[in-house]
């Protein structure tokens, strides 16, 4: 009895011993990970590399980043939010809500590259808009659309069933609560979806291989937005970090360009993510405060 | 009463129980009887569940609890000479919730015995049978024991869980309002079947149900705001109170 | 003058609504068209150029002409094969990784793990898989040539261990919700009966939760099976089946992110790249399959 006992015991302390081990060993890959990329990358790079010249330098590729995932975003967060303030007020239960979730799931379970396929057809081939930011970015925004679609839907559902019921009890027609209090309370709670969604889109690359092109040819203070050098232009090629990236290695030889890209975009995504999740922290601190 | 006959499983001196700063039991001394079915009474917070939980360990769970004083059972300090696995294994308890595992209803009973080693097939359908009937619902679910647990009534999972209890071969049962869940006909088979435990086990159980106390309870003790204000046999404690608080309590007039 | 009023609020409210209703449509009807035009530009190979879909799905001749007369090979299980392998080298190593990591940030410490190691976690999960695909053609590649003693250090390992990092996060996560979601007096039950931690992981709370830990597991080989460049970057792209972990090969994701751009429009090349496409559809469709058949299933036992 006792022997078994000394032996489960035994066993217990084992696999206790086991799970510290394995979560030490990943908090120090991934720590050594974020380390190697991050400060490798900016301590291998050039001073000239931060600049915004047609080759070598990386400022053009962020601007383009910057640029194509603010264009995506305001096209898939109205549709987004939207589709969300849907599904979560006025969708009915029945074939056609079920259909739509699965949609949902379908499109965020999509590989990133057939959606970049599909926008490849529709826009390249179909609409003939040529390699562009824009057709980039409205791949992307379909990378998107399931995730801000989903947030509106939780945080409306997240919010306490008295909001909409008081609205309405006043005489307010649903649209006017959603629109007067319902979307102002789940704001913040959107917001964190909207800031994940962005730090997905500095990250994509293979819906943009055949989508963006890798121009960088960008003349600064040419602010004719058809001018195909202007960086306002929607038309234009443009290569975003996470391209530059892919096209470094495949005719590569500047390894610490490379390098500082990928650290840049690593620091983009991670203050992105930190920022969501400061945001989504404070917001429950805040309301768990209402609720004491 | 013939207490000098029972032998006593328990015997408590001087417990004090502090959640960080909050005293949740204050110096209670008591033996407990073996073979007897124990009830602890009183109202809600007043400590009996924290009590109940001391005498298995499970408040080793709880994050801030400082316990002082010493329980014995039979002679063994729990605290002091004993590992909590090897006392829970003798002293099992049934919840106030049923909590059958989501698994069947074989697996269920047979998670003890498999636990202490027990893998052969056979052994293990004994156990399972002899737990099961033990407990009384053998006949109502022989037919169907690879069920799913949880497909169960509330007062069907009660009893599982007691046979589940029964299968470790424990010495003493504790059951933290065990039927407070329970409809009045499930309720009165767990009172039954408490009574034909009290056989080959000691029982201890919570209660704020006085008539349940009274009904099959050989002693009961009544705590209020972490004391034992009194503690005697059932029939006198109900009978002829000798404090005044148990009298108000025990004829509802505060609680 | 009220009622005009009334009138305007109504007008808004249908238009509001309709506005919502058009853009959940919208949702609608851009996955059936994208499910379209993958079928539509999928099919062309069995349709256009006589190919059967045995032979797509089970030969390794990989040939297709670069023109609209066809007449080439496009058997292609090789890269079939290729992903095969690498997601399932991938998820060998990374669930009993996650696994460990989600026991240990709900049941061995929780307070630390929900603090920091979650958000840490959480962090990688949204590593663009580009830099996933540099660090490891940068540090991975030549360290298995050191430690292997490799001509070459592109190889299938490498890609299973690049997806395996990739998608380690996924299923840590969503297993770790899965293990919390278990509730308090199944874990009281199992310490009630005398338990040490370690059996009412492994024998209770692991088996109650086993349908999400699954789905975690299918989204992680949902997300490995979808990835291209990290893999691309790392694999080598060869085309021929794998032989060893140390073989180099090519999946279907790399294969279309190589030849899609050189393709000739309406080519047997680009409709067998499509199809390839169109597979990968479909896959991703089988998942959520599985995945809703596994949610499904424990719904129906708890009823």
């Amino acid at each position: 009895m006792s022997e078994r006992i000394k032996r489960a015991k035994r066993i217990d302390r084992i696999m206790t011993g086991v799970f510290y081990g394995v979560a030490i060993f990943f908090l120090v890959l991934l720590a050594a990970f974020a380390g190697k990329v991050i400060i490798g990358g900016f301590l291998g790079a050039k001073p000239e590399m931060f600049g915004f010249e047609r080759q070598g330098t990386i400022g053009n590729q962020l601007f383009n980043t910057l640029y194509l995932v603010f264009v995506a975003l305001l096209c898939s967060v109205p549709i987004g939010v939207f589709a969300g303030i849907y599904l979560a007020v006025y969708a009915k239960q029945g074939i056609l809500t079920k259909f739509l979730r699965i949609c949902i799931e379908t499109l965020s379970s999509l590989p990133s590259i057939v959606v970049g396929l599909f926008g490849y057809l529709v826009f390249l081939v179909f609409l003939g808009m040529g390699k562009s930011l824009l057709a980039g970015a409205l791949s992307v925004s379909i990378l998107t659309l399931p995730l801000l679609t989903t947030t509106t839907e939780d945080a409306i559902r997240g919010l306490p069933k008295g909001y909409f019921q008081g609205s309405l009890a006043l005489g307010a027609t649903k649209w006017q609560s959603v629109f007067h209090v319902i979307l102002p309370a789940c704001i913040p709670r959107i917001m964190t979806g909207v800031i994940l969604a962005a730090g997905r889109g500095f990250g994509e690359a293979a819906a943009l291989l055949y989508t963006t092109g890798s121009g960088s040819t960008l003349r600064w203070g040419n602010w004719d937005i058809t001018s195909p050098t202007s960086p306002l232009n929607l038309m234009r090629p443009a290569e975003t970090l996470s391209t530059q990236i892919w096209n470094l290695q495949i005719n590569g030889q500047d390894r610490a360009l490379a390098n500082l890209a990928s650290a840049v975009l690593m620091l983009l995504v991670l203050v992105f993510n930190l920022a969501a999740n400061a945001w989504s922290r404070n917001i429950e601190s805040k309301n768990s405060g209402d609720q004491s | 009463m013939s207490e000098e006959k029972a032998k006593a499983k328990f015997s408590i001196h001087g417990l004090n129980l502090r959640y960080q700063n909050f005293h949740a039991l204050k110096n209670v001394n008591m033996d407990i009887y073996e073979h007897k079915i124990t009830a602890l009474i009183g109202p809600s917070g007043c400590g009996k569940s924290t009590f109940l939980k001391t005498l298995n360990r499970m408040n080793d769970f709880v994050k801030g609890v400082t316990i002082e004083g010493k329980i014995q059972m039979d002679e063994k300090d729990i605290y002091r000479q004993m590992d909590p696995i090897e006392l829970r294994n003798k002293v099992g308890m049934v919840f106030q919730q049923p909590n059958p595992f989501p698994k069947s209803i074989y697996d269920n009973v047979a998670y003890g015995p498999r636990i202490c080693g027990i893998h052969k097939k056979a052994q293990l359908d004994e156990i399972v049978e002899k737990s099961l009937k033990q407990a009384a619902i053998w006949d109502e679910l022989k037919d169907r024991l690879h069920r799913s647990a949880l497909s169960l009534s509330g007062g069907q999972q009660q009893r599982l869980c007691i046979a589940r209890t029964l299968a470790v071969e424990p010495e003493v049962i504790l059951m933290d309002e065990p039927t407070s869940a329970l409809d009045p006909i499930s309720t009165t088979k767990i009172e039954e079947l408490a009574i034909q435990l009290k056989e080959k086990y000691t029982i201890i159980i919570v209660t704020h149900n006085m008539q349940q106390a009274s009904r099959i309870s050989d002693y009961t003790a009544f705590f209020l705001l972490g004391e034992v204000v009194e503690y005697a046999a059932t029939t006198d404690l109900f009978a002829r109170p000798q404090d005044a608080r148990t009298e108000k309590y025990i004829t509802g007039r505060f609680g | 003058m009220k009622t005009k009023r009334m009138q305007g609020m109504f007008c808004k409210e249908y238009g509001w609504r309709g506005l919502t209703i058009f853009f959940g449509l919208f949702v609608i009807v851009l996955t059936i068209i994208i499910g379209a035009f993958l079928v539509y530009k999928g099919s062309d190979t069995f349709l256009t150029f006589g190919h059967t879909i045995w032979e797509f799905l089970g030969s390794a001749q990989w040939d297709p002409a670069d023109s609209a007369e066809g007449g080439g090979q496009t058997g292609a299980l090789i890269f079939i094969a290729g992903s095969l392998t690498t997601c399932g080298l991938a998820l060998a190593i990374a669930t009993p990784f996650a696994l460990g990591s989600a026991v240990f940030m709900t049941e061995i410490s929780p307070e630390f793990g929900e603090k920091f190691y979650r958000p840490i976690v959480e962090i990688f999960a949204g590593i663009p898989s580009v830099v996933y695909g540099w660090v490891g053609l940068t540090v991975l590649i030549p360290a298995i040539k050191t430690i292997f003693h490799r001509q070459v250090g592109h190889s299938v390992l490498a890609a299973g261990l690049v997806l395996a990092v990739m998608i380690f996060p996924t299923i840590t996560t969503v297993s770790a919700d899965a293990i919390a979601s278990v509730s308090q007096e199944c874990r009281n039950a199992a310490y009630g009966l005398g338990s040490t931690r370690w059996q009412t992981i492994w024998r209770v709370v692991i088996p109650a939760s086993s349908s999400g830990i699954i789905t975690g597991i299918i989204l992680g080989l949902a997300r490995a099976f979808g990835e291209a460049l990290a893999v691309a970057m790392v694999i080598g792209q060869t085309t021929a089946i794998p032989t060893s972990i140390f073989s180099t090969t090519k999946t279907l994701t790399t294969e279309i992110a190589a030849q899609m751009g050189n393709a000739m429009e309406g080519g047997e090349l680009k409709s067998a790249l499509w199809t390839m496409a169109l597979l990968l559809f479909l896959i991703s469709l089988l998942f959520i399959t599985l995945i809703h058949h596994v949610s499904g299933n424990q719904d129906k036992e708890e009823k």
